[in-house]
């Protein structure tokens, strides 16, 4: 074999070699890399509960109480939900409908101490107008089906 | 099978011949400064676009501009270090010393794309997020990215001869790329704070027409300059490298 070929031969295998060893090690960390666990999860007790961890999720509509620093809401997944007891500052993009990433303590039924309020933010970029206009016209849509 | 194996003998050949030092100082010289006048007329068009133009969001308002150079220089650093790879691919597995001088030049470059990328978005996490910097798997991945550039640049200057220090560092630089789709993917395969991309091949943007032009004029605006500036690197490098040899010598000799 040509020491060219020999050597694009060595690049090849290695490549695949470090992609396997790379496979193998993100999914044996698997549950290491999660950021963030959501209310099914902690409710179905996956979630290291005893710790400190994350959970995430949508913050529902109607259900942030705020009370000088301190801010209670409720944070879903559409299946299940936490309610969150945080005192501290909210982030600019926090609001109703919005995700959220909240870490804390969990402690109990379905309450969760939060000592950080993270807002996530979604991939949806358009001018204030557009989304008045997007609003109208899904409620019109709405309208007419009712 | 044979007529693959021929075409990449041909390739090969063919950048054997213009890949000739000498040769591509001459050529580079003639396009580099269009290169660097696209650049700028990108960048002021793009920035024009991008703070004036645009409208203002509805989520974030003016914030989310800052992702007209965030957006631009983290896809330069995943590009750059694509570039980088295969640059030290070649020049290892061909034995072509422009690849190992492209891929010299490239890592600068790209760590820096990495560290823009990195300040600015950790600019705009503290606003939007409520925080600096997590450690989720897109940060993290991306942070991993600017070891790996400044890993290469390490081993490059540590080592003197220029190719036993292209040959070694290309193992890093090679074994590396493993990491580019990891930071592309990472916001899909694992719960992050990161938003997932709002520009993808597949699916219509989620990014409203009059903010996306813009991003994809400063989008072009990086990519000319990382090209104005590989070639600015290159040719010194070249000139450095065979600073010994006769056209040089005029070169520098009709210069002065």
């Amino acid at each position: 074999m040509k020491r060219q070929n020999k050597r694009l031969t060595f690049v090849m295998i290695g490549l695949v070699a470090v992609s396997v060893a790379t496979w193998l090690i993100l999914t044996a960390f698997r549950h290491n890399l999660v950021f963030f666990y959501s209310p099914t999860q902690v409710l179905e007790g996956k979630a290291p509960i005893h710790h400190v961890f994350r959970i995430g999720g949508l913050v529902e509509h109607g259900t942030i109480h705020k009370d000088g620093l301190h801010a209670t809401f409720t944070v879903t997944d559409l299946r299940h939900s936490l309610v969150v007891h945080y005192t501290g500052i909210l982030p600019d993009l926090f609001r109703a409908g919005q995700g959220v990433v909240v870490q804390g303590r969990f402690a109990g039924g379905d309450l969760f101490k939060a000592d950080q309020v993270l807002a996530k933010h979604g991939a949806n970029y358009m001018p204030p107008e557009v989304e008045a206009e997007l609003k109208h016209s899904l409620a019109m849509k709405a309208k007419e089906k009712g | 099978m044979c007529i693959g194996f021929e075409g990449v003998a041909r390739l090969i050949k063919f950048l054997h011949k213009y890949g000739a030092p000498k040769r591509f100082y001459a050529t580079s010289g003639r396009f580099l400064p269009w290169f660097a006048a696209i650049t700028v007329i990108l960048f002021v068009s793009g920035l024009y676009l991008g703070l004036y133009w645009a409208p203002p969001d509805y989520q974030q308002g003016d914030a989310y501009r800052i992702m007209f150079v965030h957006v631009p220089n983290a896809w330069m650093s995943m590009m750059a270090y694509v570039a980088l790879a295969a640059f030290a691919a070649a020049g290892y597995i061909w034995n072509i010393r422009l690849a190992d001088m492209l891929a010299k030049a490239t890592a600068p470059l790209g760590a820096s794309f990495t560290l823009c990328a990195l300040v600015t978005g950790s600019l705009w996490g503290k606003p939007m997020w409520g925080t600096w910097w997590v450690w989720d798997a897109r940060l993290t991945s991306e942070l991993v990215l600017f070891f790996l550039y400044v890993g290469y640049m390490a081993l490059q200057a540590s080592i003197e001869d220029p190719r036993r220090a292209a040959h070694a560092s290309a193992i890093i630089a090679i074994v590396g790329v493993i990491n580019v789709p990891i930071i592309h993917y990472s916001v899909y395969w694992w719960h992050t704070l990161h938003q997932p991309a709002s520009i993808t091949l597949t699916k219509q943007p989620t990014i409203y027409l009059t903010m996306l032009i813009p991003l994809i004029v400063m989008s072009f605006a990086f990519m000319f300059f990382y090209l104005t500036m590989l070639l600015v690197r290159v040719r010194n490098e070249i000139l450095v490298r065979e600073k010994d040899a006769e056209w040089v010598r005029n070169l520098v000799e009709k210069d002065a």
